[in-house]
């Protein structure tokens, strides 16, 4: 924890520079922890030494996000500053027991950027919402905790084929709809479609409670 | 044309809240919901389906789990003129400025689905126009910049419309009521999803109006099918 901490604030304490951390190893775990940590240090106490680390692991990727996806240098920067702030404003609705840092935060980034982007927004279902439907949010028993979770996620993408691994990438960072991923991986539809499929089957094995 | 004075489709939707749906959205459908690939009325009819559906959002959750790790396995691009200390100057700006939170949904109307409730004031203020005998129609998104589009339909009962092919993906969400075609029958939270050459022929078979959303990725299609859906009626 102290280590991934420190290499969060200081690139130089990095052991893996450039995030090509292998699947499956503790680094990655302990990293999201000690993030996790900071998200709920921001929420309670507007903890700004905890903002930090989260700016100094997030600023970077988020911008890359947004420049994978073809935004110009200029709006990537200033939709990575946007997340930031929607992090500091929102981050006492993060629940470390549901979703890792990354996940939570690439949600933030993904809205920002279809906002931006398309003038749309991306209609959801939000937890206070669900909140409406006491019965239906998971019970806090039926989660794994973050660590287990961000160990076994790995583990699973660590699983897919070179196929599945390369549709769920451009799913995330080629803006593309099926039909347009099929047509440059010159496939059939119906291949993207099913490829997506067994991916998720393993992700969601891979997330699910042991005893189902 | 718009019919204020229509029977109140209303108490058809309180089945709503305890809908459990039978027909999911595919992997695909939710991994490009989840990524942020699908444009805004297919995402509407996505996340109308996730407030019925524990599972889809299990799904979902993974989806975005992914997606975290995609971001966090980045190479960090270095940062031109976004600093830190000029984040928190920002923050410290809008928190001397700051306006009260607005009010979230709770000001619009509880009985609406919540995804909806920002396209739509309230049940009883939705203008259904009359699109041919036994339809009718809301658009909620004429047209967005992804192409999409969305709108509701409300189709009495019995009412069967033309068999019909699609080019681009549509997605039909129940609201209320029921409609059965080839691959089955379909109830509030269920989701219809076809694209490519499936044809079908949707048919309103409970004794209630079925209300529904539809949405499809391609508007000129759309305006396309609901000509030729609305040919027979309209005599085009």
């Amino acid at each position: 924890m102290i280590a991934s901490l420190a290499s969060v604030l200081s690139p130089t304490a990095d052991p893996d520079p450039g995030g090509a951390r292998a699947p499956g190893t503790e680094p990655a775990a302990d990293l999201a922890a000690g993030l996790a940590a900071d998200l709920v240090a921001v929420a309670a106490a507007g903890d700004r030494a905890a903002f930090a680390r989260l700016f100094a692991h997030f600023a970077p990727r988020v911008k890359a996000y947004m420049l994978k996806l073809g935004m110009p240098a200029q709006k990537a920067e200033d939709l990575a500053q946007d997340t930031l702030l929607t992090v500091w404003r929102k981050a006492s609705l993060y629940d470390p027991a549901r979703a890792e840092p990354a996940s939570w935060v690439f949600t933030i980034a993904r809205n920002l950027r279809i906002d931006a982007l398309r003038r749309e927004r991306h209609p959801e279902v939000s937890d206070d919402e669900l909140l409406e439907h006491e019965d239906e949010r998971p019970r806090a028993d039926d989660l794994l905790d973050g660590d287990r979770r961000a160990r076994r996620l790995r583990g699973a993408l660590a699983t897919l084929t070179p196929e599945q691994a390369e549709v769920v990438r451009l799913s995330f960072f080629a803006d593309l709809a099926h039909p347009a991923i099929a047509e440059r991986l010159d496939v059939p539809l119906g291949t993207v479609k099913s490829r997506l499929r067994l991916a998720m089957a393993k992700i969601r094995k891979a997330l699910g409670d042991d005893d189902r | 044309m718009t019919a204020r004075n229509a029977p109140s489709p209303t108490a058809g939707w309180t089945s709503w809240r305890t809908a459990r749906p039978n027909h999911h959205p595919s992997d695909a459908l939710l991994v490009a919901y989840g990524s942020g690939s699908l444009g805004e009325g297919l995402s509407l009819a996505v996340a109308l389906h996730l407030a019925r559906c524990p599972d889809c959002r299990a799904t979902l959750a993974g989806v975005e789990a992914v997606g975290g790790v995609l971001l966090d396995d980045l190479p960090p691009a270095p940062l031109d003129g976004l600093t830190l200390a000029g984040t928190l100057a920002r923050l410290d700006r809008e928190s001397a400025t700051a306006t009260p939170p607005r009010p979230a949904a709770s000001g619009r109307d509880p009985a609406l689905p919540a995804p909806l409730r920002p396209y739509v004031p309230s049940l009883e203020g939705l203008a259904w126009q009359r699109l041919a005998p036994g339809v009718r129609r809301v658009e909620l998104l004429p047209r967005t910049a992804s192409g999409g589009a969305a709108q509701l339909l409300r189709i009495a009962p019995g009412t069967a419309l033309p068999h019909h092919g699609h080019g681009g993906v549509e997605l039909t969400l129940v609201l209320s009521g029921h409609f059965a075609d080839e691959l089955g029958r379909y109830g509030p939270g269920d989701l219809a999803e076809v694209d490519g050459d499936t044809r079908h022929q949707p048919i309103a078979d409970s004794h209630r109006d079925c209300v529904c959303l539809i949405a499809t990725d391609a508007p000129l299609r759309f305006t396309g099918l609901m000509g030729r859906l609305m040919q027979p009626f309209i005599g085009l």
